[in-house]
């Protein structure tokens, strides 16, 4: 009892912080883990693909070999060649991996554990959406900064290629989510998750009233092409097969990374895992009811600790579904080429997007 | 909860993930093996070829073209956002204004498109 005392005589700011804190460390600690299998599940699929055994040495199944992996990168020799730009090469690495972690602030993995008010989410800003796009823009300078920093012409060709590829799909990306955000009326992405699970703001109170739902009032049913521009999209913004030009083995050697070794190389891997992981993130916030489930009233936030819980199981159910989505593609097509990838880009996405915005507002109109 | 109490976990996170990508640099310079250094290692990659001409070489100027038009496309989209929050309330009451005001934008976005089409700035293959 003497503990909770000492919470409740804190200050609601304080108690705030305290639980924002908790939070982080719960997510982070969540995530880091999640990182280090999705490797380890890609190269066992990828081998499963390929009619290969993949990692089955270390511990059961190879499930130690994330560990083994991580020690690794930290005992090898971490060199800085000669003809590098030095404060550009340090910066890089840690410039690709700080933001792919903050875009898990205004994600919601789950509604809350018990009674109380704390919803699962780190910052519940009412900008949500920009808030993220305006975090994954900053993605790209990591890797244009190793591409200039490292001096090598396959890390310069990567990093010019990866910025292109990646500022000409973010604006496919944020076009194609704006009729979501149409429907719902609001940026915030708890308020998304609410919408899908048939909870709407009442235009005159402002109070949420429930309205029957099910599967196909998520977005996805309702927005088909926008999940699906935005699918495609997410591919592009994360450098990920059949997108994947900035690191193209077989031209480019490794692209921006070539010149990296050791930590500083196993960061970069593991930002484009954390961008994997939190697009797949967005995609079950915004089409696929975040931690809702339109079964046994799971759709309502928890009212106990067990169900709150489970909501976050269902959030991470979902997620490493898109993850082995994700993981599947990469091994099953081709690579593009480069100008066909600016043109499904530009030609056919935006015009794509553009139209799904006025259709969406026409819609709209017709039925007020 | 006032506006800015929201940005607060915001800023815990940046010190956290400021200080998880930092640590981990510092942790393998920490562990890491220290290694010989030659000539040879000092060289750009460049798949055993001994490097030729500068590093970073000059590029086409297509690609200063896809950074003008993302600037120009994105502060487009960026406007769009306010009046997709505001669309559904603003229909009630003034379902023309609002509707004929952004097909209007929209239209004059896709003009500019049209025109950057027909110009050649998407033909990535020249």
């Amino acid at each position: 009892m003497n503990r909770m005392e000492w919470l409740a005589n804190l200050t609601p700011t304080q108690q705030f912080v305290l639980f924002s804190v908790v939070k982080i460390i719960f997510a982070v600690a969540i995530l880091m883990p999640i990182i280090a299998y999705a490797v380890l599940v890609e190269r066992r699929l990828c081998a499963f693909i390929q009619d290969r055994v993949g990692p089955n040495r270390v511990g059961p199944f190879g499930l130690l070999q994330p560990l083994a992996d991580g020690a690794k990168a930290i005992l090898k020799e971490d060199f800085t060649p000669e003809h590098v730009r030095k404060v550009y090469y340090w910066l890089a690495p840690a410039l690709c991996m700080i933001p792919a972690l903050l875009t898990l602030a205004v994600i919601p993995f789950g509604s809350n554990l018990g009674n109380s008010n704390n919803r699962m989410v780190i910052a519940d800003l009412n900008v949500g959406i920009l808030y993220t796009f305006g975090i994954v823009s900053l993605g790209v300078y990591g890797i244009v900064l190793a591409g200039y920093a490292a001096n090598s012409k396959y890390s310069f060709l990567g990093g010019i290629r990866s910025s292109a590829q990646m500022i000409s799909y973010e604006i496919a990306m944020g076009m194609s989510v704006i009729p979501v955000f149409m429907l719902v009326g609001s940026l915030n992405l708890s308020a998304v998750i609410d919408y899908q699970a048939g909870r709407i703001p009442d235009p005159e109170t402002g109070r949420l009233i429930q309205h029957s739902s099910g599967l196909l009032s998520w977005l996805v049913f309702k927005q088909p092409l926008a999940f699906l521009i935005f699918l495609v999209a997410a591919f592009a913004e994360t450098n990920r097969l059949p997108f994947d030009l900035p690191e193209s083995e077989q031209e480019l050697v490794g692209g921006y990374n070539t010149e990296y070794s050791s930590m500083k190389f196993a960061l970069f891997f593991m930002g484009e895992y954390a961008n994997v992981i939190l697009s797949s993130a967005m995609m079950v916030t915004l089409f696929f009811g975040g931690w809702t489930l339109p079964v046994f009233g799971l759709e309502q936030p928890a009212d106990s600790l067990g169900k709150g819980l489970l909501h976050i199981g269902i959030f991470l159910g979902k997620m490493a579904a898109f993850l082995i989505l994700f993981i599947w593609v990469r091994w099953m097509l081709p690579r593009f080429r480069y100008d066909q990838l600016m043109d499904l880009g530009w030609r056919r996405f935006i015009p794509l997007a553009l139209a799904n915005i006025v259709v969406t507002a026409i819609l709209l109109w017709v039925r007020a | 909860m006032d506006q800015l109490t929201q940005y607060i976990p915001v800023l815990i996170l940046v010190v956290v993930a400021v200080c998880f990508a930092f640590g981990m640099l510092i942790i393998s310079v920490l562990f890491g093996q220290k290694g010989r250094r030659d000539q040879i290692k000092d060289t750009p990659y460049e798949c055993g070829m001994q490097p030729v001409g500068e590093g970073s070489t000059r590029l086409s100027v297509k690609f200063y073209l896809v950074a003008m038009l993302f600037i120009l496309f994105d502060i487009e989209v960026v406007f769009l956002y306010p009046w997709a929050v505001v669309y559904k309330d603003m229909l009630r009451d003034h379902a023309n204004l609002i509707f004929g005001s952004m097909i209007t934008f929209l239209g004059i976005l896709f003009v500019g498109y049209i025109y950057a089409l027909k110009k050649g700035a998407f033909d990535w293959k020249r």
